[in-house]
């Protein structure tokens, strides 16, 4: 039996934490949530020197009064000896460029009494500055061990797990003697789990007195560390920064950056998605061959399968999403967007830290909507809330993608961009436009008054960790095949058997008088059979729900058909795709065309284009708008901790989308 | 006296005293005490916020709490 060791990794946000818990684990790590709230739990094993090392990568933090629901938590679980987290010891991670800054947390730590052991990082950088340090004589004067590492280069890894595991010392103070310890940080701590977020006077005053206290000891203990006085140089960041955060360029590269993120989706991902597409079809049309033609190769074929196609086909595109916007963070340009932003945000009642919630908005609103925690203004993270899901998020881009196919031909060309990438930019144009419009009303209706701080660390540039990138890269691309996947298949069923079967006596009426007319008319079988087909699509169960919705949609330009899409994409709008093919694959006779090719071979009873201009743009821009996602609806709800707002945003973005694609089909039909 | 938000990009001050509470807190936890020497570094479009650098790492504040914080101005030569 191996032995069993469970590590909490803590250090400020930007000391390289999550690298080294990259390094750690690997692919060995899963994605969850703490208990009872929405903060993102990250853990991982690691077997080493036959010990089961369990590592929690613990929210990032500049000391143990918390200031947010994320520290809380970092902060509970390493100071509540009853926390079902608490572990046997914790690797903080610090930066050797910034150690005045770092140790705070440290000295916090070592008074904690579970044994540390500190990861000192970037040593590379801090040379490159001209700052040397003793790192033996930082373990005396602290009195915990101290590793060298180079998170990103996987450098000390393995001395760090073998210190982590012998290091037993635990009865070692800094500042404070064990009964001052006893009087002061026991009770603070105490004190701040029971009031939660109301901090009475005394224990401000309290956590001010044990700040200096602690600053001051860090003062009288740093100069010994360095062997020369660290200097202020002008630095390469700098000389980027004067450019990315100058009045003009700043935003003009801001710009470009964001249009040239749109253009690449469009064109990278469509090879991926062209090999997708015809993967599925020769497996489909080889099942298809030799199956027998029964119910439930029927279900595998067009419900299991043409559901399963609808996810896989969107990794390629989330994927470039994901790496792209990981990138931005990483390299450290997302601070400096927030910088340039902030007056502008504040405008709109948004805060120049709503842009990472507002960016990420485009890949996800549930994890944006999360990362509006480091908001601390409640009234500007209450707004950023609300309005980052009108942002495009990446399950709408299915339902953009599939349509602009239909209604642009992929030839088009605007000087040298493609015309689709356009339509694609304008409408995620769109979608921040109603975001930020939302939210300067909504700054004029909130009356709570505002208290906020802004305080920002702006780290230097660094060259983003491709490791690190492309576990991001699987770890979304995983969570959107098997959470959304899930839905989606389930839906697809469900649907499959909704539109395969209805009312017995209507559907064996069709039948037999189609039955009769191909029997008279051989040469039609064709024709006659996918006129069959359709007929049996309006009259099963899911063309009578469709129906029934017909005469609101009407106004829009939409059919029955895109009626059930409509319905179906309140559980998720990517399910709009999946829905689709089902619908078009079940009444058909001809298996070889692909998706696109059935949905453009559509036409209305008029004998035009079902998918004309006016209707396909009526159609997106009803997805921009409206709210169709439970998910992101409970994550209002466990945020906001109300249903008042999650039902306000649902009503209102259904109002706006509806008007919106009203106007729209009027104008251009 | 002066505070942070009378600065112009690229002059040296010493933090003489922090008036908010809040604003306080946080910057001594991130070790901007009083005394540390501190240096606008940048200034946004439009005047806000101010990033400073203090302590070795830089740091932005929007311009009403750079406005809590008392400093005295210095000259710095050689940097």
């Amino acid at each position: 039996m191996n032995k069993k060791l469970n590590i909490a990794l803590m250090g400020n946000p930007n000391s390289g934490k999550s690298t080294l818990f990259n390094s750690i684990t690997g692919l060995n790590q899963k994605v969850a949530n703490f208990a009872g709230v929405t903060v993102e739990k990250k853990s991982g094993k690691r077997i080493f020197n036959s010990t089961d090392i369990t590592v929690i990568d613990l929210p990032g933090c500049y000391s143990l009064f918390p200031s947010s629901i994320d520290e809380k938590i970092a902060v509970d679980i390493v100071s509540n000896k009853s926390n079902k987290n608490y572990p046997d010891k914790i690797i903080v991670v610090i930066d050797a460029c910034n150690l005045k800054k770092h140790l705070f947390l440290v000295t916090q730590l070592i008074d904690l009494e579970i044994p540390i052991i500190i990861a000192l990082n970037m040593l590379d950088l801090a040379k490159q500055q001209n700052i040397l340090l003793d790192t033996t004589k930082i373990e005396k004067k602290l009195g915990v061990p101290v590793v060298e590492i180079n998170a990103k280069k996987n450098k000390g890894i393995t001395e760090l797990l073998q210190k982590t595991i012998d290091t037993n010392v635990n009865k070692n103070h800094t500042c404070f003697t064990k009964s001052d310890y006893d009087i002061t940080y026991n009770k603070l701590v105490k004190c701040l789990n029971d009031s939660s977020n109301n901090l009475n006077i005394n224990s401000s005053r309290a956590k001010a007195t044990e700040t200096v206290r602690r600053q001051k000891f860090i003062s009288s203990v740093l100069d010994s560390f360095y062997k020369n006085k660290p200097t202020n140089i002008y630095s390469f960041s700098d000389k980027i920064d004067n450019i990315l955060t100058h009045k003009v360029w700043g935003y003009v590269i801001f710009g470009i950056i964001m249009f040239a993120v749109f253009q690449s989706i469009y064109s990278l991902a469509e090879y991926p998605m062209q090999w997708i597409e015809s993967i599925f079809q020769i497996t489909s049309n080889y099942l298809q061959n030799i199956l027998p033609e029964n119910s439930f190769s029927n279900l595998l074929i067009n419900g299991v399968l043409a559901g399963l196609e609808g996810v896989v086909i969107f990794i390629p595109q989330i994927a470039f999403l994901f790496a792209f916007i990981s990138l931005l963070e990483d390299t450290g340009y997302m601070a400096r967007v927030s910088f340039i932003m902030d007056k502008l945000m504040r405008r709109f009642g948004l805060n120049g830290k709503s842009i990472v919630p507002l960016i990420s908005g485009i890949a996800c609103a549930i994890p944006a909507i999360m990362s509006a925690r480091t908001i601390k203004s409640d009234k500007e993270r209450l707004i950023t809330i609300l309005v980052t899901p009108f942002m495009s998020c990446a399950a709408r881009l299915p339902v953009y993608a599939l349509i602009i196919s239909l209604i642009i031909p992929q030839s088009a060309k605007l000087w040298i961009f493609n015309v689709q990438g356009f339509a694609l930019f304008f409408l995620y144009f769109l979608g921040l436009f109603a975001a930020l419009s939302t939210a300067f009303i909504l700054k004029l209706l909130l009356k709570t008054p505002s208290k906020s701080l802004f305080l920002m660390e702006l780290p230097s540039y660094k060259i983003p960790n491709w490791k690190s990138i492309s576990l991001t890269i699987y770890e979304k691309s995983k969570s959107f095949v098997l959470d959304a996947g899930k839905i989606i298949i389930a839906i697809s069923i469900i649907l499959w058997a909704l539109s395969s079967y209805g009312p017995k006596e209507k559907m064996n009426s069709i039948e037999n008088s189609y039955t009769q007319k191909i029997n008279a008319n051989q040469d039609k079988q064709e024709s006659l059979l996918s006129e069959m087909n359709s007929k049996k699509l309006e009259a099963s169960y899911a063309g009578i729900i469709g129906k029934s919705v017909e005469p609101i949609i009407k106004p829009l330009g939409f059919d029955w058909k895109m009626g059930i899409a409509l319905i179906t994409s309140f559980a998720a709008r990517e399910v709009f795709v999946g829905t689709m093919a089902t619908i078009y694959s079940v009444p058909d006779s001809n298996n070889n065309q692909t998706l696109r090719q059935k949905m453009a071979s559509q036409t209305t009873p008029s004998g035009e284009k079902q998918y004309s201009l006016a209707v396909g743009f009526s159609l997106m821009i009803f997805y921009a708008f409206a709210m169709q996602c439970m998910s992101t609806l409970a994550i209002v709800y466990q945020e906001t901790k109300s249903w008042t707002w999650p039902i306000a945003q649902f009503l209102f973005m259904g109002t706006v989308a509806y008007l919106a694609s009203f106007i729209t089909y009027s104008i251009l039909s | 006296m002066q505070t942070l938000d009378q600065l112009n990009p690229g002059e040296y001050a010493v933090i003489d005293s922090i008036e908010n509470k809040q604003v306080e807190q946080r910057l001594n936890e991130m070790g901007c005490v009083c005394g540390e020497k501190v240096c606008v570094k940048k200034i946004a479009p439009f005047g806000d916020p101010f990033s400073i650098n203090v302590c070795g790492f830089e740091l932005c504040l929007r311009k009403n709490e750079a406005a809590c914080v008392r400093v005295k101005s210095i000259q710095m030569n050689g940097n």
